[in-house]
């Protein structure tokens, strides 16, 4: 703080409050929404306070009791969830491997397999999706879980931010490894792994949430209701003739929790390394 | 380039390394993308059974065709309006969330609430917020004379989807912009009021020149994101409409790819919007080199 402007504060409190309003109100509105009888029309506008059916509609999604969703939401969770840590740990693995590879090792290929890795960047999979959809139907990867997760696991966003985090190590770390006897895969599980976990888990929200928000892409390769994610779900539920709006809010409840959740537990380390990861 | 590094001698390990992310590089990135280009240059006969070579008649034709420069020009407001409004909130945000040490940390973690969200997601908040005669902006609009039916009224409709798709990204942007704040020497700041500037005068002397890279940076990613990322919004509040009028070009090549009815002028639709994303990707570089890395 340079000087103390009382009305200066004041003002600051009051458009933060203003911005913190316009971000929340849509998600209380939901959680709101969620808590009014499904089968009855919904009071117009939306009051502003809750319901008593919030737990009641949870459940009727989840269990998908009443022909509330073609699909219970306990099972296409798991879909999602399975889908966003394949996603995440499948990024962070090659990733980190192909980092390491790249900054310890001289070998030929390295730099081209550098810039090709690089070139990905401007190809994201909305931009090329048919033709990928070509490819994972030629490769019989259609509607399996492999068909929907491994086109996705090449990042390299996090394959920079590992080289750089790994670039600033101190170079006598692995000379001391190597003196020791230590074999290169060694130091890194030993040594590297431990010293960059900050990274890790920076690198885990980012790619979490960036796999359970997938919407394109299972969208065209799951054939299967049996697979499908929580968002396919939502988009089926909103295109019904007449939308019930408490059970499509408290869908939409259950589909925001893991990724909010991940954000808001690992929020210091997320910060920081969304930051760094573009720096 | 990195000699004074250290390196294992074991140059096979480090290519076994590399292998995976190689591998799926080429075969779900390199691949398709060799093969829109292929295709992008050849026409299919009505039955799909054989083509031809034809240059780049798929993209003359492209051009020519009043439907798509249409949808190019909605793609730009679209993004033109999400990039901007998305800067603009999120700057006056992290500018005032710098200044205040009461509560900080609080106003951050509700802001950064969107980031979780997904774009579907917040397609549907938006849309339940002005659906008529339920949503609350709706209703309160009509209490204003004004009649709200994005069904109906295209304008209306992209209203919608550039305020659901700059609201996910504020997150983003207020962090970028905080921490660039955040690295403003306090030193200069406070040189600067000795010196009897305001703090207005300050902010436009000394703050927005040093959060010109964040902000290139920043603009670049947003117009990026508004092309590309904002298709499930589309899809999920308007489906592109009514008509055409919130079809941005991703938009297209996902709604005619679906019907599958010409595969040349798909693949050139989708080449197109590599060149832009590539192009995109170039400028960020070009810029702000080290600044900025992925």
């Amino acid at each position: 703080m340079i000087e103390n402007r009382k009305g200066l504060d004041g003002l600051s409190h009051l458009v933060l409050i203003a911005g913190m309003v316009l971000v929340a109100f849509p998600l209380y509105l939901m959680l709101i929404t969620a808590s009014y009888d499904a089968n009855s029309a919904l009071p117009t506008p939306v009051p502003l306070l809750p319901g008593g059916h919030f737990f009641a509609n949870l459940g009727q999604v989840l269990t998908g009791e009443g022909g509330a969703v073609s699909w219970p939401f306990w099972k296409i969770l798991g879909n999602s969830l399975a889908m966003a840590v394949s996603i995440a740990l499948g990024k962070m693995l090659i990733s980190l491997l192909s980092a390491f590879a790249i900054v310890y090792f001289r070998f030929p290929l390295r730099n081209a397999g550098f810039v090709l890795i690089f070139a990905t960047l401007m190809l994201p999979v909305e931009v090329r999706i048919f033709p990928t959809v070509a490819v994972i139907t030629d490769l019989g990867m259609i509607n399996s879980f492999a068909g929907l997760t491994l086109p996705l696991i090449a990042s390299a966003t996090s394959t920079f931010l590992l080289r750089q985090s790994l670039l600033s190590l101190p170079r006598e770390l692995a000379e001391a490894a190597r003196v020791d006897g230590a074999g290169p895969l060694r130091f890194l599980w030993d040594i590297v792994l431990p010293v960059i976990r900050t990274t890790l888990a920076a690198l885990f929200v980012i790619n979490f949430v960036y796999g359970w928000n997938q919407y394109l892409w299972p969208l065209l390769v799951l054939r299967d209701a049996s697979l499908s994610t929580t968002l396919m779900a939502i988009k089926s539920m909103m295109g019904e003739g007449a939308v019930k709006w408490p059970l499509v809010m408290a869908g939409a409840t259950l589909t925001l929790l893991p990724p909010l959740l991940v954000v808001l537990g690992m929020q210091r380390w997320f910060v920081k390394g969304l930051v760094d990861s573009e720096k | 380039m990195m000699s004074h590094r250290f390196h294992f001698p074991e140059r096979g390990l480090g290519l076994l390394l590399m292998l995976p992310q190689l591998l799926i590089t080429v075969i779900f990135f390199v691949w398709p993308a060799g093969q829109a280009l292929w295709e992008s240059t050849r026409l299919q006969d009505a039955f799909g059974l054989s083509s031809t070579f034809v240059g780049l008649d798929n993209f003359a034709s492209l051009f020519r065709d009043p439907l798509y420069l249409q949808t190019v020009r909605t793609t730009l407001l679209f993004s033109v309006l999400v990039a901007s409004l998305g800067l603009l909130v999120a700057l006056l945000l992290a500018v005032m969330a710098n200044r205040v040490v009461r509560a900080s940390a609080f106003y951050r973690t509700i802001l950064i609430l969107p980031y979780a969200v997904a774009p579907s997601i917040a397609a549907v908040l938006w849309l339940f917020l002005f659906s008529p005669g339920l949503g609350w902006i709706s209703y309160l609009l009509a209490q204003c004379g004004i009649d709200w039916n994005h069904v109906l009224n295209g304008g209306q409709a992209l209203t919608l989807v550039v305020l659901a798709s700059t609201w996910k990204q504020i997150s983003y942007n207020f962090l970028f912009f905080l921490a660039a704040l955040q690295a403003i020497p306090t030193s200069l700041l406070e040189a600067a009021a000795i010196d009897g500037a305001s703090p207005l005068r300050r902010f436009r002397d000394i703050v927005f020149p040093l959060l010109s890279p964040t902000s290139f940076f920043l603009l670049v990613v947003n117009l990026v994101y508004a092309f590309f990322d904002t298709f499930a919004v589309i899809d999920a509040a308007t489906g592109g409409g009514p008509g055409k009028s919130t079809e941005t070009l991703i938009f297209k090549v996902y709604s005619e790819g679906f019907k599958g009815l010409d595969l040349g002028s798909s693949a050139a639709q989708s080449v197109i919007l590599m060149l832009l994303v590539g192009a995109l990707t170039l400028v960020q570089f070009r810029y702000v080199e080290r600044k900025v890395q992925y």
